[in-house]
């Protein structure tokens, strides 16, 4: 009793703050940090199940599943690649996209308010469920031939008065390097996903737009800058911190919903191959997270912070 | 004649202004706003039709019937509009209980993050503890890591979950896989559907409220808790309707941790849309593909019926709840 009362007002409060926090550390240290440990155990381990008691026995193996995965597995890396290869077309899209449907929707017109109620409606419809009931559907259209649903809608598209191909072989002739025009091919290609997967983004870009204060404007209007000039020295370097935070979301976004968090999956509760399975979701986290260091090291040096 | 005047007049009028220098700019300038305005309104109609073509699709194919779907004559509007889908979805679904314990399940859960995460940002924002930068840090990594990372040892823990054999004696088995427990025990502590951006936006919204408010009601007497719940949660409306719209919406679509924890599909019902057409080929004996599809999209829509309800009586504060609370930083 004495020693507490010894306890200093701040002290009080540390303690007060910690017994705020205390539940979350408790999950984080259970839930988190026990299961990455977990997790790269049963990377270097085969597991059997115990199915008497319940349990389940390591036998360690080393490297064994990485080699698998990596020299044997059939399509591991084909998917992996696949997926850092979307994710790299799509995180630059999504950002411009969003941000320059922010500005659009940051200023005042009739309507605005039904219009963001719209743009944030894919976020709403983004369900797991729903999209892959919708590709068995497609698949079962096309007679079980198609997998993808773009390959349906492509051939629907062709009906479409506007010849792709020709526009295609036209800018080819102009000179314009073919791995520009892969890349913006793919960007038209993929407008749906990208649509769908930049609601959250846009809804922080305008919270950001509206953050930046009027004056600014008003200064650089009587210095005499363009809009474009305001733009490029005005509204970007002050958006760029939130850059930041729309990088990291859209690849962590990405990551959770692509086809290696499938495969991991599939392997782990179809084939109870469960090192496999952790091989796969460590390679996938680690290179998320490389991608993420690089990505976010290169933006952070060019941020300007305004506080 | 009336007509050929007013050409003329117009054409007068137009070269009265172009003689006059300020006054060409001013016209000028009046065309480029106006064509701006134009591929405005066209790139902001556009996309949003992208948007909600799919949804006006599934609408209209969910209501159309069987003939409907062969003539090649009807577009957007069905010749005759027929409701006999969703009558027999509504059945296959099992729609009303279902969606009741989902609801019930969603709601509650999404009431534990509010509480939680609010509670843990808080303590964040406000209060000075050893280590609060190193923890603080490990929120930002509990948002990075993706949640398959650590799917397996979750996996394997409620699947042999049994402290001091409490579960065995109230479930008669060890383990709680296929119960909804193993989802209310990690959003109680923290950790449940996105928890991390939770925190985080409830961590920056505090930090941006003057400390003058909290200062104020301890000098009149108000306890710490008091504080927090009387005082604090009710200032941080925006943030806390800005989590809630996310948690709900996100609970309802999630798909992975109900999988993972094996989760009936009494409680989830998202998980029955996906053995939606099989079931309607299977036990309807509807084999034709294209008719099948039509009832998917009745099943699709109903599902997605109450979120898009919620969503729509929080909209108006959900915007401007983003934009005033932390989620920026």
């Amino acid at each position: 009793m004495r020693k507490k009362n010894k306890l200093t007002l701040l002290q009080k409060r540390g303690l007060t703050g910690i017994l705020f926090v205390l539940p979350w550390v408790v999950g984080f240290i259970l839930f988190y940090v026990r299961s990455l440990i977990m997790t790269g155990q049963f990377a270097f381990n085969e597991l059997t199940i115990d199915a008497v008691n319940g349990g389940y026995q390591l036998t360690p193996v080393g490297w064994e599943n990485f080699r698998y995965a990596f020299q044997v597995h059939g399509s591991f890396k084909q998917i992996l690649t696949s997926s850092v290869g979307n994710m790299l077309i799509d995180v630059p899209l999504i950002i411009f996209f969003s941000l320059f449907m922010a500005m659009l929707l940051n200023k005042k017109f009739p309507g605005r308010a039904v219009v963001r109620a719209i743009f944030f409606l894919p976020v709403i419809l983004n369900s797991g469920a729903i999209t892959e009931a919708m590709e068995l559907s497609e698949q079962m259209m096309a007679g079980g031939i198609s997998s993808q649903a773009a390959e349906v809608t492509a051939t629907v598209g062709s009906t479409m008065a506007l010849d792709i191909d020709y526009l295609i072989s036209m800018f080819m002739n102009l000179g314009i390097p073919a791995s520009l025009l892969d890349y913006i091919v793919a960007a038209v290609d993929r407008i749906n996903d990208i649509i769908a997967a930049s609601g959250i983004q846009i809804v922080i870009f305008i919270a950001a737009l509206q953050s930046i204060p009027g004056s600014m404007y008003e200064v650089a209007k009587i210095e005499g800058a363009t809009g474009y000039e305001t733009f490029w020295k005005v509204t970007f370097p002050m958006v760029m911190p939130h850059i930041i935070t729309n990088v990291v979301y859209t690849i962590v976004d990405s990551f959770t919903e692509s086809e290696v968090v499938t495969l991991a999956y599939e392997v782990a509760f179809d084939q109870f191959n469960y090192g496999l399975s952790s091989v796969f979701s460590l390679v996938s986290t680690i290179i998320t997270c490389i991608i993420l260091v690089l990505i976010v090291g290169a933006i952070q040096k060019r941020t300007f912070y305004y506080n | 004649m009336q007509k050929t005047v007013s050409i003329k007049d117009i054409i007068a009028k137009l070269k009265a202004t172009f003689q006059d220098e300020d006054q060409t700019k001013h016209l000028l300038n009046n065309v480029k706003k106006f064509c701006l305005v134009i591929v405005k309104a066209a790139i902001l109609i556009g996309v949003g039709y992208v948007i909600l073509s799919p949804v006006i699709g599934m609408i209209v194919n969910s209501i159309s019937s069987n003939k409907d779907a062969y003539n090649p004559m009807v577009f957007v509007l069905p010749e005759n509009p027929t409701l006999e889908k969703y009558a027999l979805v509504l059945e296959r679904l099992d729609y009303f209980p279902t969606i009741a314990r989902d609801l019930l399940y969603t709601i509650t859960l999404t009431g534990l993050q509010l509480l939680i995460c609010s509670m843990v940002g808080y303590g964040f924002a406000r209060f000075d503890f050893p280590g609060k930068k190193i923890l603080f840090a490990c929120v930002v990594v509990m948002i990075v890591i993706p949640a398959h990372t650590i799917m397996l040892p979750l996996y394997m823990t409620f699947k042999s979950f049994d402290p001091f054999g409490l579960v065995t004696m109230l479930k008669g088995t060890p383990g709680l896989m296929g119960t909804v427990v193993p989802m209310y025990l990690m959003t109680l502590l923290g950790c449940g559907v996105r928890s991390g951006i939770y925190i985080y936006i409830f961590n920056q919204f505090f930090r941006g409220l003057p400390k003058e408010i909290e200062e104020a009601a301890l000098v009149d007497g108000a306890g710490v808790w008091y504080t927090y719940f009387r005082i604090m949660l009710m200032n941080a409306m925006p943030s806390v309707i800005t989590v809630t719209v996310f948690s709900i919406v996100w609970q309802f679509n999630d798909t992975f941790y109900a999988k993972l924890f094996l989760i009936s599909e009494e409680v989830v019902i998202s998980k029955r849309i996906s053995g939606l057409q099989a079931l309607i080929a299977n036990q309807d004996k509807i084999l034709d593909v294209t008719i099948q599809e039509l009832y998917l999209h009745a099943g699709v829509i109903l599902i997605i019926l109450p979120v898009i309800i919620i969503y729509c009586v929080l909209q108006k504060y959900f915007i401007e709840g983003v934009e005033r609370s932390g989620i920026v930083g």
